[in-house]
């Protein structure tokens, strides 16, 4: 990478420090993730920098990344489980500018992966840290405007309200009716809201291996969730928690038990589903699956580009 | 004195529950800088009894429904507060956790404009069941049949458990609010001027189940109230308030009947007559 001549490079006075953000500000950052992740889904306030990009491209992910990234690491960034949408795309870009550090769009190859509301289909290992981008930190929020009044809620683990947005779930649509950022109870303690994730991904992080750091940019909020740690999704006991669940396998890889992005394919109501994660569907089909739409093309290498027939 | 309190104490075992004050107020002040809230309020609340406070706008009477419910830390004075176990609690020597507990427990609290007591973009079963999803009740069906029960206890349809309350009338949502808050069966309910607002066959109404829940209850009540017909038809004792200080308090057919201060004199007095 030639990236990598930028930092040893003092000549070049105009690069930047080492992932973007001067040093005091990453010890800053750190210190607030080692404190999230002592007290398992307790959102830590943060001095939140202005980063070159705006609020809601993950500016909050990209300060955790720049704060806990080495030059040995391997990153790999997806935006709602595509490796190569604009977010992910830019983001990726400019870790390898300013850190220079090796990406990836293989799940297995990375050591750090920065995500939009997505977990990785293929199971994260220990070793690897997955890291969130999270607009709105606070799960009471829209229940309880006060920022006061919810840290106290938080403070004295007041958490009925919560439970008054699944029961108005129910009495609206019969089933608990919140598909993303649902809640779950973090080690029996901090209610959390696991950013906008498909609920279908709460599972996963449940006792996992890898550790889980989320960063609110814009709400000034870090907290993590430690390699093993109890992640139960809240519900009733005659409605409990359930994820999605999909009629049909994916339409190009033939995978089953993974979440589907519906695609358009014209204005006749034609549609196809199309597993989300694009590396987990890529390396599918290069192992030789086949899925109902995807054509006679058998054997695409997996450095082929498939990504764009995908679309 | 230390005979005395050797001999009061035996006695205090033997008597029962009832009867010992359930809110104690002592000498409650509060002050707004150089200004009276109120000043200087002692009395007892016993069980099953229903006090009205009663004065003109201005005359403390919010103040010191506040400060008694823990929503407003007094200047001085005390309240204490006999627990569900028997035991006497000073209510600003509590933890705050353990407070706001009794608070959405063993208390409730009325408020004149129901949109202040209601979460007006949930459903009325929500409203009524949240209480009981605070106390960790988790099962949706019991939770919403409860909500059900409490709702035609107000008179409130079955039909109407999953509308928002906002597309109540002012009536219903006051009724809701009682529901809400009553949910828990509490000991002690705090009411701010609980008909203020509503027309007068409504005011009738509700007044009517309130006696109703109340007797059945064995609710013990403080309602603040300007209406001296609410206080008449709710309450066993009054205080009358002015200027932040309690210038009358006594059985309540008494006080209307032959008020003694000559401010009371001029407040019965100026009931219309019709």
């Amino acid at each position: 990478m030639n990236a990598l001549t930028q930092d040893t490079s003092s000549q070049n006075l105009a690069s930047y420090n080492f992932a973007y953000l001067d040093e005091q500000t990453k010890r800053m950052i750190r210190r607030a993730i080692l404190k999230g992740i002592a007290i398992p889904g307790y959102q830590v306030p943060f001095a939140s920098r202005e980063m070159p990009m705006p609020y809601g491209w993950g500016t909050g992910g990209v300060q955790v990344t720049a704060a806990i990234i080495g030059r040995d690491d391997v990153l790999k960034v997806i935006d709602q489980g595509a490796d190569d949408t604009t977010n992910a795309v830019s983001i990726r870009a400019f870790f390898a500018k300013t850190a220079g550090v090796v990406t990836t769009t293989a799940t297995p190859d990375a050591t750090i992966i920065q995500t939009r509301h997505r977990i990785p289909e293929t199971p994260l290992t220990e070793g690897q840290v997955l890291v969130y981008q999270v607009p709105i930190p606070e799960p009471l929020r829209f229940l309880e405007p006060r920022e006061t009044e919810t840290r106290k809620m938080h403070a004295l683990e007041e958490y009925g309200l919560m439970h008054v947005k699944l029961y108005e779930d129910i009495a609206r649509n019969g089933h608990i009716a919140t598909t993303y950022a649902y809640p779950v109870k973090v080690e029996g303690r901090y209610v959390m809201d696991p950013s906008p994730t498909p609920k279908f991904d709460n599972p996963k992080m449940h006792r996992s291996e890898t550790l889980q750091l989320f960063g609110a940019g814009r709400e000034k909020r870090i907290y993590a969730i430690p390699p093993h740690t109890e992640v139960v999704s809240l519900d009733f006991e005659d409605h409990p928690f359930e994820i999605q669940h999909f009629d049909q396998p994916c339409a190009m890889c033939g995978a089953e038990q993974v979440y589907l992005d519906e695609v358009v394919l014209d204005d006749k109501g034609g549609r196809m589903f199309v597993c989300s994660d694009t590396h987990y569907c890529e390396s599918r089909r290069a192992d030789g699956h086949c899925g109902a739409l995807l054509g006679d093309e058998p054997g695409l290498g997996a450095e082929a580009n498939t990504r764009k027939e995908a679309m | 004195m230390s005979l005395s309190e050797t001999l009061d104490a035996p006695a205090d075992e033997i008597a029962p529950a009832a009867s010992k004050p359930l809110l104690s107020v002592n000498q409650l002040t509060r002050v707004y800088g150089s200004r009276i809230g109120c000043a200087d309020v002692s009395f007892d609340l016993w069980p099953g009894e229903v006090l009205a406070i009663v004065g003109e706008s201005g005359s403390g009477k919010t103040t010191l429904l506040n400060c008694i419910s823990s929503r407003m830390t007094p200047t001085c004075g005390t309240v204490h507060y006999r627990m569900r176990d028997g035991a006497s609690a000073d209510i600003y020597k509590m933890a705050e956790a353990e407070r706001r507990y009794l608070m959405r427990t063993d208390w409730g609290f009325v408020h004149q404009n129901p949109i202040d007591g209601l979460r007006m973009t949930v459903s009325a079963g929500a409203n009524v069941g949240e209480r009981l999803m605070a106390v960790g009740n988790r099962h949706y069906g019991n939770i919403r049949n409860t909500a059900i029960e409490w709702l035609s206890r107000v008179e409130i349809g079955e039909d109407r458990v999953d509308d928002q309350p906002r597309t109540f009338s002012g009536g219903m949502r006051q009724r809701l609010q009682i529901a809400r808050n009553l949910v828990t069966e509490p000991r002690l309910v705090f009411m701010d001027e609980p008909t203020g607002g509503l027309d007068v066959s409504v005011q009738a109404r509700l007044l009517d189940l309130l006696r109703g829940l109340v007797s059945d209850l064995g609710l013990a009540v403080v309602v603040v109230t300007h209406d001296l017909a609410v206080a008449r038809l709710l309450s066993d004792r009054m205080i009358v308030m002015k200027e932040g200080r309690v210038i009358e308090a006594g059985l309540t057919d008494r006080v209307l009947d032959d008020p003694r201060a000559p401010y009371t004199q001029l407040l019965v007095s100026s009931i219309l007559q019709v």
